[in-house]
């Protein structure tokens, strides 16, 4: 398998990814808009935040106003993360390695490209925009769907994954980058209404509200929370889950191939790290600093893959 | 159906009566619903879409990705006429291929006195670093996809050859899909030769071809200039179609002397290298010092046996279209025989009396740049207007050299499905021939090519040309 391929593939499921992302994040800042529109311009700035697009943002607005961060981050090309940038890359990365898709992943990839460029054609105005945002994660729940029931369990698929969950792991982090402080104990102790709101958000920007509620009941606290987010196994979006997802596809990796990379060390240590990390110890040491760390080692991992397998020349 | 009998209609002839090769069509159609028909185009439509079977348009502001029009009317041949086709084409490929061998080695053909020497040493196609080059297996042109048009019953010309790097058989194959998706019923009816085997002939024919170098089972890789290039569907669905991997020159260098790929666990050796590349692009060190395309020394691993490139770089030369006013010689020079499928007549503008008369005939005829392709750069008289055809007069006085001139030939029609029904559309076709050291294989179809307006005769996509499914009937 080529390089380039393996930078390819890996890089179309990023994209897809980030695009899903994208779209809990908006959803987020609606929702909160609605049930707090007080607190809506700071929601949105977190976001914005969170997308890692801040900076690009207030390049081209003044304030943080709703109707301009959702263009923003849905149609917005010069937007390198917003959602039809994303799709855009996603479908050029799946153009480049059309061999290595089946047809039913490569067309329903090319489907989704199409429909989202006509959903996003226009400025999409708010009592469109839920069912926008829904269109966008069916779109990408089909891809996946096709990923899973027609690819070969190979180099390829495992490639895709480490994509995906690369991706997934960043921006769990990221969000947690980004609302960390909400989580501290100096606020957290009391858990007022506000608080509520704070962490309620942020369980809806990984999807996992109600994934909560049903594992631990209607008492949310912070330590709960950053439990769920950074270290429960159950939980798809979690550093944990999605760490210990890319060190098996590298392991498959390392079998197939029969060479054992600098990327296996790492993944592995980050694998340890992560499973004897207990949540109160985080919260002495520090959340964000562990938080920080955990950000520097999926880059530095990330450019360890694509060294380790030649994406680039 | 057909109206104006200045033209020969495949589906009626000359009359009003099905020709015999479409007469179960013909039956199926008129018992058809016309509404349901149309509604199936429709449908094709969006199957292209899906497949993502689309091409650039160069020059286009926005590089926006268009589909090349789908007539789901086919193009009936009879296994008898594809017969003598296959000799015809059989007889002109192995031709070239002697040919090209003949002026990048001894060059008997211009000592002989039949071609003169000027149209070789000053063509820019012909590639002095290929002279005294042995390709793997004495093959030059790996793929070809010969140019027909039909004038009438027994009579087929041939247009261009197209032994550089032919383009189009994937809508060969995805047209046949789609049909065979869309009118399942008609080819139990009806029996047409399969297509659908011709990416494995071409892996093996590739794989025939293997240099010296090769040990074991060879390598083969698709070079494609990349996703930006008009016909990358066609690069990657052949890639993927022969189980090759889809190369850019990026991901190849020189490693001990042969061309070997970036994997994700080294480099590796290719074998045969289809390119999709053109010669000037191919080699960096050897061709245009600016390519980012090609591949820095791969002229020299060729040379040294440690490639095949497929087709053999300098092969352009046998499409100059001054050498196309040849190739009945040719043909009769290499083989000893006749040629079966005939030439258009040409006019070569370098001549004064041929530039004299094209002159005085710009209206009537269809003048071509000499390396020109894909329709850009001609003159069709008939359709021109004054202004056009004065503007061309000045270019043409200038270089005639750079020129050649043809009557306009009455192009076959076979009828597509419009609003109203059917109605005849000029047509040429493209078969695609592989060549390796086990001989010539003809794969039985090809790309129908039809010009959607009314009364145009210019069928390439580029200009408004769609494409049909081509049918070679079982005997």
């Amino acid at each position: 398998m080529l390089g380039k391929t393996a930078g390819g593939l890996t890089w179309m499921f990023r994209y897809l990814e980030r695009c899903e992302t994208m779209s809990r994040l908006i959803e987020t800042g609606f929702r909160n808009a609605l049930t707090r529109p007080t607190t809506a311009a700071d929601e949105w700035a977190a976001v914005l935040d969170a997308a890692g697009v801040r900076t690009a943002y207030l390049e081209r607005h003044q304030s943080f106003e709703q109707s301009a961060v959702v263009d923003f981050l849905l149609r917005d090309c010069n937007n390198p993360s917003s959602v039809m940038s994303c799709i855009e890359h996603a479908r050029n990365n799946a153009r480049l390695v059309r061999t290595a898709l089946s047809r039913e992943v490569w067309e329903v990839t090319n489907d989704c490209w199409m429909t989202l460029k006509g959903a996003l054609g226009h400025k999409v105005r708010d009592r469109d925009l839920p069912a926008v945002l829904s269109i966008i994660r069916q779109q990408n729940a089909l891809v996946r769907g096709a990923t899973h029931g027609t690819m070969l369990r190979n180099d390829i698929f495992n490639f895709c994954r480490i994509g995906t969950f690369m991706e997934r792991a960043d921006a769990t982090a990221r969000i947690l980058d980004v609302k960390y402080y909400v989580l501290l104990p100096s606020i957290s102790h009391i858990g007022s209404a506000l608080d509520n709101v704070q962490w309620e958000n942020i369980l809806r920007s990984v999807g996992a509200h109600s994934s909560y509620r049903w594992l631990n009941g209607p008492d949310i606290s912070a330590l709960g929370i950053a439990e769920f987010l950074i270290l429960d196994h159950r939980m798809p979006r979690s550093l944990s889950f999605c760490i210990d997802k890319v060190a098996s596809n590298l392991r498959y990796l390392e079998k197939e191939y029969a060479t054992r990379n600098p990327s296996q060390e790492k993944v592995e240590a980050m694998v340890t790290l992560l499973a004897d990390a207990k949540i109160d110890e985080i919260f002495d040491e520090g959340l964000h600093e562990f938080i920080l760390d955990v950000l520097a080692d999926i880059s530095e991992l990330s450019a360890m893959i694509e060294t380790d397998y030649r994406f680039y020349e | 159906m057909s109206k104006n009998a200045k033209f020969f209609d495949e589906l009626n002839g000359h009359g009003s009566d099905p020709r015999p090769p479409y007469r179960d069509y013909n039956a199926w159609f008129k018992s058809e619903d016309l509404q349901r028909l149309r509604k199936k185009s429709s449908e094709a439509e969006m199957f292209f879409r899906r497949t993502g079977i689309t091409f650039n348009v160069y020059g286009e502001a926005e590089a926006d990705e268009r589909l090349i029009p789908f007539d789901i009317v086919p193009r009936i041949i009879s296994s008898r006429e594809w017969s003598r086709l296959k000799r015809g084409i059989d007889q002109r490929v192995r031709a070239i291929n002697a040919f090209l061998h003949d002026i990048y080695h001894r060059q008997e053909i211009i000592r002989a006195g039949r071609i003169p020497v000027e149209l070789i040493a000053n063509n820019v196609a012909f590639l002095p670093q290929m002279i005294g080059v042995q390709p793997p297996g004495g093959v030059y042109t790996h793929i070809v996809g010969t140019d027909l048009v039909r004038t009438g019953e027994d009579e087929f010309f041939v247009l261009e050859d197209n032994a550089r790097t032919p383009s189009g058989v994937s809508y060969m194959l995805e047209n046949r899909e789609t049909m065979l998706q869309m009118f399942p019923e008609l080819f139990s009816k009806i029996s047409v030769q399969s297509v659908q085997d011709y990416p494995t002939r071409l892996s093996r024919s590739l794989s025939a071809c293997a240099p010296p170098a090769c040990t074991g089972k060879p390598v083969v890789a698709v070079l494609t200039p990349g996703i930006h290039n008009s016909a990358y569907f066609e690069h990657s669905f052949l890639a993927d179609n022969m189980g090759a991997e889809l190369v850019e020159g990026s991901d190849l260098r020189v490693v001990d002397g042969r061309i070997a790929m970036r994997t994700t666990q080294g480099y590796k050796a290719i074998d045969v290298l289809y390119r999709r590349v053109d010669d000037d692009f191919l080699d960096p060190l050897n061709f245009r010092p600016d390519s980012v395309l090609g591949v820095p020394g791969i002229m020299d691993v060729y040379r040294a046996g440690g490639i095949t490139i497929a087709n053999a770089p300098g092969t352009g030369i046998a499409d100059d279209k001054a050498i196309y006013s040849y190739m009945p010689d040719i043909v009769e020079f290499y083989t000893g025989e006749k040629a079966i499928l005939k030439n258009v007549p040409t006019w070569r503008c370098s001549e004064p009396d041929s530039l004299a008369y094209v002159l005085d005939h710009l209206s009537e005829v269809v003048v071509k740049e000499v390396h020109g392709s894909g329709g850009y750069g001609m003159l069709v008289g008939p359709a021109a207007s004054k202004k056009e055809i004065a503007a061309f007069r000045e270019k043409l006085t200038a270089k005639p050299g750079n020129y050649i001139a043809q009557p306009t030939l009455a192009l076959s029609t076979v009828p597509i499905l419009t609003k109203a029904g059917l109605a005849p559309r000029h047509v040429d076709l493209r078969p695609f021939v592989l060549v390796s050291p086990k001989g010539i294989d003809l794969t039985p179809g090809g790309l129908t090519r039809v010009a959607l307006k009314e009364g145009s005769l210019v069928v390439n996509s580029s200009q408004g040309g769609g494409t049909k499914d081509t049918w070679v009937l079982e005997e």
